[in-house]
């Protein structure tokens, strides 16, 4: 199973086994990560799933739908590296994949 | 004071059918909701976006949804309150004393709390400094557009309010819109709209920035910019406007002596009622073992809870159960029989 590695912004790092098909989002919801809200439930209507994602992996994440990126406008502290996790579905080439959580979702 | 069988909190897809069951079985009713509209996230999230897991309609939107929710409950005269949120719930001998940001006050045996994530608040700027300004010279909301004429005010985010106001304050003020990106989401005509005004120097845009501080002792002197490259700009300005749309928070909620884990709260699903006795909890907002947050769960925690409101609202009467499709009773009550 792919690895996803979640970071709080205390620094503490937990990666977690999470089965494809599943989002980045549901990961942490699933395993209890601190810092993923996910109020509207992955639906892309609230932007409290939202993450940073390492550099180096910003071209290999699916490409963004138009109604993300809107979302992310009202995300707390918006970054050229931010996604909604709820909008990462989790595969094979996804495997490494790091995340920082930001500090706070609202 | 307002006297009624059971108050419901929450005015979204859970809260009016709920309020449609306890009207059906001869209960008064009261609604509250923090919103200026009936539809809760159906109308506030995704009022375009189709559901396409109601039981027995095939498609529908969330305007859709709640527009038919309302209709059935034409035949019912029920009282809406709405912009208002309730703040305070306390025990009143058999009663819970229930009191809004208003002042409004209701005395209930029954409150059922169907508040979805909690209520919608504007979501606010990062930056501490802001907080000390809020609602003096920095705002979420505009309440009266004079208090702008001939003074600069910067407005920032990329939707159809920032950039409606923008365009709005322009004629009397200078304004200064600021945005995260290039792009933005709000009407097409109000973006051309404001981008002729940039044209011609009328009003200035600054994309690729955020709010990175605020000075000023009194008043807001001047604010600092931040842009995506990390360099940051100084921008004099006497107002500040943030429309980042809204989020959702438990609120008050959280005071009620609820039992209350990761923001539901915990509810016995024999009558969705929660660790206090005539206070009830359906819909989104209620977790049990086995919970599903769809609006049809929703639906059923409110028909449960509404018969499990009769108890307190008359507890010399029993209880029958009927169906719409035979009782006259019921029948009469939705005015489908003299």
């Amino acid at each position: 199973m792919p690895k996803i590695t979640y970071i709080t912004h205390n620094k503490e790092s937990h990666t977690i086994e999470v089965q494809n098909g599943l989002t980045v989002m549901e990961g942490a919801v699933q395993n209890d990560i601190p810092g993923i809200d996910a109020d509207c439930g992955g639906g892309m209507a609230c932007a409290t799933c939202h993450v940073y994602v390492k550099e180096d992996w910003l071209d290999k994440l699916p490409k963004k739908e138009d109604g993300e990126e809107d979302m992310l406008d009202m995300a707390f502290e918006p970054k050229p590296n931010s996604r909604l996790s709820c909008q990462l579905t989790v595969s094979d080439k996804l495997d490494g994949l790091i995340v920082d959580i930001p500090s706070k979702q609202t | 004071m307002i006297n009624t069988d059971a108050l419901i909190i929450g005015a979204g897809p859970t809260g009016l059918f709920t309020a449609h069951q306890l009207k059906l079985i001869g209960l008064s009713c009261e609604v509250v909701d923090n919103l200026d509209k009936v539809g809760g996230q159906c109308i506030e999230l995704y009022p375009d976006k189709p559901i396409y897991d109601i039981p027995a309609v095939p498609e529908c939107t969330g305007e859709e949804l709640t527009n038919n929710l309302i209709k059935q409950l034409k035949p019912f005269d029920i009282k809406f309150h709405l912009n208002e949120r309730v703040d305070e719930v306390k025990r009143d001998n058999n009663n819970w004393f229930v009191k809004t940001n208003n002042d409004k006050i209701f005395l209930t045996p029954n409150v059922i709390i169907a508040g979805g994530v909690g209520s919608f608040e504007p979501r606010k700027f990062s930056p501490k400094e802001c907080e000390k300004f809020e609602n003096k010279y920095l705002f979420y909301a505009v309440k009266d557009k004079k208090i702008f004429e001939g003074k600069t005010v910067t407005i920032f985010g990329g939707g159809d309010s920032a950039l409606d106001w923008a365009v709005e304050l322009s004629k009397n003020s200078k304004v200064n819109l600021v945005h995260r990106r290039d792009e933005f989401r709000g009407a097409e005509s109000t973006v051309n709209k404001m981008k002729e005004l940039v044209n011609s120097e009328r009003m200035n845009l600054f994309t690729k920035y955020q709010l990175n501080n605020v000075r000023g002792s009194d008043q807001i002197q001047s604010i600092d910019l931040k842009h995506d490259d990390g360099q940051t700009k100084n921008l004099e300005t006497d107002y500040v406007l943030g429309f980042f749309g809204l989020i959702m928070q438990l609120g008050p909620i959280a005071e009620w002596g609820l039992n209350i884990d990761k923001k539901t709260i915990s509810v016995d699903t024999k009558n969705f009622e929660t660790n206090q006795k005539g206070i009830y909890a359906v819909g989104d907002i209620c977790s049990y073992p086995g919970k599903l947050k769809l609006i049809l769960s929703g639906f059923h925690e409110g028909a449960l809870a509404a018969r499990a409101c009769f108890k307190l609202a008359r507890p010399n009467e029993k209880y029958r159960f009927e169906f719409t499709t035979t009782s006259s009773k019921l029948l009469k009550r939705l005015g489908k029989k003299e």
